[in-house]
């Protein structure tokens, strides 16, 4: 309990990417650490698909991973909710014209 | 995105302002989901880091006790199962250990605090497991318990969190149902048998009911949780489920539960239990519990043995990426 033990050093962090069936696209599950990726495959392989969750893994740095800035939320997704003439509900078809 | 890197962006403490706070609890009560790059109070993140690293530590100390049953598993099922529940258990301190980085905690750092006594763990699994009937009510009890207090989890304000429950509570279901095979086998086989699973449970009774935590007039930190959806039902709220679950699938093994006090109450259905020894439950969480020495030396002794191969993995990995390179 007293022994003061040298900190453990970081090993790289992975995002993992399933493939739950044939016909879905692949989707985010986690992440784990791993070293290279051909451990970080093992890894995930282990961690996320004891249960036949999975047909195909993608595995990648989660550094290279470019993601949009929170407080820009508004900025970036604010305009599409108000154009709602891009929506097909938008517009009247008469009853009488059937499905379109 | 369950992604440290991306979580070193600045948050000074002038943006910590009555309007962001507002704005947050306003999403919290609109039952929106806290994202790991959104902003929120250092407090929440706080809580967060706490509660979720305690719980992946849990995980990974309550390895242990199961653990040393796998070599003398009665029989070639128990032993496939056993061997699943306990690898189970690690994916689950990884997936928490994973939710809790979101938070920019690194899970090296949090297992070094574990592995130096700083951190705690649940107090269930400072106890022994001495017979085979002990697998049997850890996952009967333990487990069952532990999925009272996780099903409301999955529902929990922060998304990465709630997100590692919902793959925990999916597989916690088989623990509690092979824990409750083999209270059954026991219960139904010899008088012996019998015997070794009543004594199992009389052991393990009590501290299941502290798995709960403490009653919620003098649980510290239950009020901030609840405002900010992290908690969503009390303590008190959490065990009284459990012990009427509990009761009646205790009836049908036909062991006895070891409170004289137990009684159910007419008007309400509910299980009334006796008086909680919370004096034991304070000793052993804070390390004096039976076990709670030999855990923290079973997992520094992994860890120290292991350093080999972690070494190896990275010399392995420079070498290839300098190879790449060149």
């Amino acid at each position: 309990m007293n022994k003061t033990l040298k900190a453990t050093p970081p090993v790289q962090l992975w995002e993992v990417f399933i493939r739950s069936r044939s016909g879905l696209a692949h989707k985010h599950v986690g992440s784990l650490h791993a070293e290279d990726a051909e451990l970080a495959l093992q890894a995930a392989r282990n961690l996320f698909t004891r249960r036949g969750e999975g047909l195909s893994i993608w595995v990648v740095p989660s550094h290279l991973i470019i993601a949009s800035d929170p407080s820009e939320k508004g900025m970036l997704f604010e305009p599409a909710l108000s154009k709602a003439y891009r929506h097909p509900t938008f517009y009247n078809v008469p009853e009488e014209v059937g499905h379109m | 995105m369950y992604t440290q890197a991306l979580n070193d962006l600045p948050t000074p403490h002038n943006l910590e302002d009555a309007e962001k706070m507002a704005n947050f609890q306003t999403r919290i009560d609109s039952e929106d989901r806290i994202e790991a790059n959104d902003w929120m109070p250092e407090a929440y993140r706080r809580t967060l880091v706490r509660q979720i690293s305690q719980h992946a530590h849990s995980e990974i100390i309550g390895q242990l006790p199961e653990g040393a049953w796998i070599t003398r598993a009665p029989s070639l099922r128990r032993k496939a199962a056993l061997l699943a529940k306990v690898q189970d258990e690690c994916g689950h301190g990884l997936y928490l250990y994973a939710a809790a980085e979101t938070l920019n905690a690194s899970r090296e750092a949090l297992m070094d605090q574990l592995m130096e006594g700083k951190a705690k763990y649940s107090s269930i699994f400072n106890y022994p497991t001495m017979t085979w009937a002990d697998i049997g009510a850890i996952g009967w009890l333990v487990d069952g318990a532990a999925i009272m207090n996780q099903i409301p989890l999955c529902r929990c304000s922060y998304g990465p969190y709630a997100r590692a429950m919902i793959r925990v509570c999916k597989e916690e279901s088989f623990h509690q149902r092979q824990g409750f095979e083999i209270m059954m086998t026991l219960a139904k086989g010899s008088a012996r048998q019998k015997a070794m699973a009543q004594d199992a449970l009389n052991r393990w009774w009590w501290p299941s009911l502290m798995m709960f935590g403490p009653p919620d007039t003098d649980s510290q930190h239950s009020d901030q949780s609840t405002r900010w959806k992290i908690k969503r039902f009390s303590n008190d709220e959490l065990r009284q489920k459990f012990v009427d679950a509990t009761v009646p699938q205790a009836q049908f093994l036909g062991l006895t539960l070891p409170d004289p006090d137990l009684r159910q109450d007419e008007v309400t259905g509910n299980w009334m239990y006796g008086e909680i020894d919370w004096e034991e439950f304070k000793q052993v969480i804070s390390g004096n519990g039976p076990c709670n020495q030999d855990r923290l030396a079973s997992r520094r002794k992994a860890h120290e043995e292991g350093a080999w191969v972690r070494e190896a993995a990275a010399a392995y990995a420079a070498r290839q990426a300098s190879r790449n390179a060149a």
